[in-house]
C-alpha cells in the first residue's frame, strides 16, 4: 500500500537564458516503512524533485505532473493546504543543519512551534514531547540542552536536532536531502544508525537523497539513479548494486573508491556533467557514455522495464544483456 | 613502498607543533588570560622521494594546519621541518621562498583557490614569473601550454577565466599551476572532496599518472580513508592534533592497530548492500572534545572503547609495532 505516489514529475525553471528543464519524468511509489534512495551527482535534479513535492521550489520554478499523498496532489495544493501536511505528515531534513535552523530561536522554541501548530498542544506539553524526541535521537542531557541556541551544538548534534524536529509529529514520510554530507564519517555512521532505528520504531517511510552509494547500500530498499534531470535506472537495491544495467550506474559504481576492493586504478567517467541549459537532444549521458551510438545522441531512450529483470526500469537503447557481463569484468579488474 | 626509494628522506618533520593563542573563553574580559589551542601537537614523520603519504582525520584534527605549517603559510611554533637536510624553521623568509619552488600545494575548493580576474594562462604561468623571472614570455607560454595538455585541458581554453570551468576542470588548473615549477613534493589538501564521484576518480587517476611520470612525492590530505587507499603508500591517522597511527597501506587496512583507525574504517559505508548490512559498525560515543581543553593522557580515550585507567595519565607517542606500523596506542 503506497502512501506517496509520484507520477511523471517535472520541474522547469524560467531563467535569463530561457527555460531550463531541471527534472523530467520522475515516477515512483513509496510504501509504508520503505526507504527509497535517490542517487545522482550535483545538478542531476535529485533535490529539486523533492523540493517540488514539498512546495519549496524557488520563485522561478514550476512543477508539473502529480505527487499524490492519500490521493491528493501535493503539487496543486494551496500553501495553506500544504502547511497542514508538511511538517506533520511529510517532513524533511536538509543537508546543512546550521543554515536550516533559525539562529535567533532556541531549539525549544523551534520544536514546540511545530507541535503547537500541528497538534494544538500547549507550550508545556509540547516541550515535554520535544525533550522526549531529543532523547530518542540520543542527545545527552536533553532537558537542559533544549534551551540552547543552534550555534551551541556541534554539527552532528545539530543534525540530530533537525531529525528530532522532523519526527515530532511522527510523519509517514521523511525526506532526507543529503543529511550526512556535511558530517564526518564517524558522525555519519552515528546518524545513519539512528535513522535506521527510528525507522524501525516509528515505521516511517524515508526518501534518502545522496551522492554516496555506500549510504544507499546500507539503508535503502529501492534506488533511483538520476543524471541530467532524468531517471537512468530504478529498481531494488540488490539489482542496482549487483546487476547494474545502465552505463551510468556502472560508471558510478566503478568510480567509487572502495575499501573492500584491492587494486589501484579507479574507473573514471570521462568528460564533465552536462549543462542543464543546453542538454543533448538524446540521452543526457550520451556524451560521456562509452557505449553510445548515433541513435543515443538523437533519440531519447524511454524508461522501460529492463530485459534482465521486470522490476528494474532503465532508460538505455542498449539491451541490458549486453552491458551486464562487461560490468562483472570491470569490477573484477577494479 | 617501492624498492627504488632512496633511504634518505626528502622531508623530515620532527615534533612539529602549531599552537594558537585564542580568547580565554566565551565571556572573556580583555584581561582574561589567553588560552592555547593546540591545533597540531607534536607530529613527526619522514617522507621519501616519489612516495605518497596520506594524512587522514576528521574535521578539526589539524591535518590542514599541518600541511600549511610545512610551507610556513601558518608558522609552526615548535619542532623541526627538515627539507633536504636543512631545517627550514631556522631559515629566513628568503629560504622559504626558495623551498616553495620545490614544494607546491593544491587546495580543496578548486574555484576559490583561483583568482577570478586572471585568465588560465596567467594563473598557470604565475609561479614561473615569480620563481623563474629569467624566462621569456614566449617560453612561459610554451610551458603553460605543455602543462595544460598534460593535465587534460584543451589549448583553446587558455584565455578563459576560472568561472567558465566546471569544478573538475578548475582542479585540473590548480594541478597544472602546482606542477609547472616541476616541484619535488606536492601537498594536496583535500583535492577531491568538493568534487562529484565520477570527477573525483578522474582527478585521482590524473594525480597518480603525473606522479609516475614526474617522480613526485605527494602528501595527500583527506577525511576519507577509502580515497586515500587508492593513492597512498603510507598513511598517517590524526586525531585532535596528535598522531594516532602511521602505517603502510596494506598493514593499515588489513590490521589497523589503533582503536581510532578501526572506528574510522568501520564507519565508511561500503557500496554493497549485503556487506554493508552485515557489517559490525563500531560507533564512537559522544562528540569530538574541544581542542582548547583536550583530555589528559591519550586524547582519544574519552571515546575509546578500550580505554583503561592508565590512558588518562600516560601520554602515548608513536611507537614501532612492526616493520610497517607505528601506533600511539598504549594497549596496541
Amino acid at each position: 500500500m503506497s502512501i506517496l505516489q509520484v507520477k511523471d514529475l517535472g520541474v522547469r525553471f524560467a531563467t535569463l537564458d530561457g527555460q531550463v528543464q531541471a527534472v523530467n519524468g520522475v515516477s515512483f511509489d513509496l510504501a509504508r516503512g520503505q526507504t527509497l534512495g535517490i542517487v545522482g551527482e550535483s545538478g542531476s535534479g535529485k533535490s529539486q524533485s523533492v523540493l517540488a513535492m514539498m512546495g519549496l521550489l524557488a520563485k522561478n520554478g514550476q512543477a508539473s505532473g502529480e505527487a499524490l499523498y492519500q490521493g491528493k496532489n501535493l503539487l496543486t495544493m494551496t500553501p495553506r493546504e500544504l502547511n497542514r501536511i508538511r511538517g506533520d505528515r511529510v517532513s524533511m531534513i536538509f543537508q546543512d543543519p546550521m543554515t536550516s535552523l533559525n539562529p535567533y530561536l532556541t531549539v525549544e522554541r523551534q520544536m514546540t512551534e511545530v507541535l503547537q501548530l500541528h497538534k494544538g498542544m500547549s507550550r508545556k506539553e509540547a516541550k515535554k514531547r520535544a525533550i522526549e524526541l531529543l532523547e530518542a535521537v540520543r542527545i545527552p542531557d536533553a532537558a537542559r540542552r533544549i534551551d540552547m541556541y543552534p550555534h551551541e551544538f556541534s554539527g552532528g548534534m545539530r543534525q540530530r536536532v533537525m531529525i528530532a524536529m522532523a519526527l515530532l509529529c511522527e510523519p509517514e514520510v521523511l525526506i532526507a536531502d543529503e543529511p550526512t554530507t556535511a558530517l564526518d564519517v564517524t558522525v555519519q555512521a552515528q546518524i545513519l544508525a539512528l535513522l535506521k532505528d527510528l525507522q524501525r520504531d516509528f515505521g516511517t517511510a524515508i526518501i534518502m537523497i545522496t551522492h554516496d552509494l555506500g549510504v544507499v547500500a546500507g539503508l535503502c530498499d529501492r534506488v533511483m539513479v538520476m543524471y541530467g534531470g532524468r531517471v537512468m535506472e530504478q529498481g531494488p537495491a540488490d539489482s542496482i548494486f549487483y546487476q547494474p544495467s545502465h552505463p551510468y550506474t556502472i560508471g558510478l559504481l566503478g568510480a567509487l573508491p572502495r575499501l573492500d576492493h584491492d587494486g589501484d586504478e579507479l574507473m573514471s567517467i570521462p568528460g564533465n556533467p552536462p549543462n542543464m541549459a543546453n542538454m543533448p537532444k538524446g540521452c543526457p549521458f550520451s556524451e560521456r557514455c562509452g557505449h553510445a551510438s548515433e541513435r543515443c545522441a538523437s533519440e531519447l531512450p524511454a524508461l522501460i522495464p529492463g530485459g534482465h529483470r521486470a522490476d528494474v526500469l532503465r532508460a538505455c537503447h542498449k539491451p541490458a544483456e549486453q552491458l551486464i557481463p562487461t560490468m562483472h569484468k570491470e569490477v573484477a579488474r577494479a | 613502498m617501492p624498492e627504488s626509494i632512496a633511504k634518505q628522506p626528502i622531508l623530515s618533520v620532527r615534533d612539529v607543533k602549531v599552537h594558537f593563542q585564542v580568547k580565554g573563553g566565551d565571556k572573556a574580559w580583555p584581561w582574561t588570560p589567553k588560552k592555547v589551542l593546540k591545533a597540531v601537537d607534536g607530529v613527526s614523520f619522514d617522507l621519501y622521494a616519489g612516495e605518497t603519504l596520506g594524512v587522514v582525520g576528521e574535521s578539526g584534527c589539524g591535518k590542514s594546519t599541518l600541511s600549511r605549517a610545512i610551507l610556513n603559510l601558518i608558522p609552526a611554533t615548535g619542532g623541526e621541518i627538515v627539507w633536504m637536510g636543512k631545517d627550514l624553521r631556522k631559515g629566513s623568509e628568503r629560504d622559504w621562498h626558495a623551498v616553495r619552488r620545490d614544494i607546491q600545494m593544491i587546495f580543496q575548493d578548486p574555484l576559490a583557490s583561483l583568482n577570478p580576474r586572471m585568465t588560465i594562462a596567467q594563473i598557470i604561468g604565475e609561479p614561473l614569473r615569480v620563481h623563474r623571472p629569467e624566462l621569456s614570455g614566449d617560453e612561459v607560454l610554451k610551458r603553460v601550454k605543455a602543462m595544460m595538455a598534460k593535465v587534460g585541458l584543451r589549448e583553446q581554453m587558455i584565455n578563459r577565466y576560472p568561472h567558465e570551468f566546471s569544478g573538475g576542470q578548475c582542479q585540473r588548473i590548480g594541478i597544472a599551476r602546482a606542477l609547472i615549477l616541476e616541484p619535488k613534493l606536492i601537498i594536496c589538501d583535500e583535492p577531491v572532496s568538493a568534487l562529484d564521484v565520477s570527477i573525483q576518480a578522474q582527478i585521482i587517476n590524473l594525480l597518480k599518472e603525473l606522479q609516475r611520470e614526474m617522480g613526485l612525492a605527494l602528501i595527500f590530505i583527506a577525511h576519507d580513508l577509502a580515497v586515500v587507499k587508492h593513492i597512498s603508500d603510507r598513511i598517517l591517522v590524526m586525531y585532535l592534533g596528535r598522531e594516532m597511527e602511521l602505517a603502510g597501506k596494506q598493514a593499515l587496512y588489513a590490521k589497523p592497530s589503533h582503536p581510532y583507525t578501526r572506528a574510522l574504517l568501520s564507519a565508511i559505508p561500503i557500496p554493497d548492500p549485503a556487506l554493508e548490512r552485515a557489517k559490525q559498525i563500531q560507533l564512537l560515543g559522544g562528540d569530538l572534545p574541544s581542542p582548547l581543553n583536550p583530555p589528559s593522557g591519550c586524547v582519544f580515550r574519552t571515546r575509546c572503547p578500550l580505554a583503561e585507567a592508565r590512558c588518562a595519565s600516560e601520554v602515548p607517542t608513536l611507537r614501532r609495532l612492526d616493520a610497517a606500523t607505528q601506533s600511539a596506542c598504549l594497549l596496541a
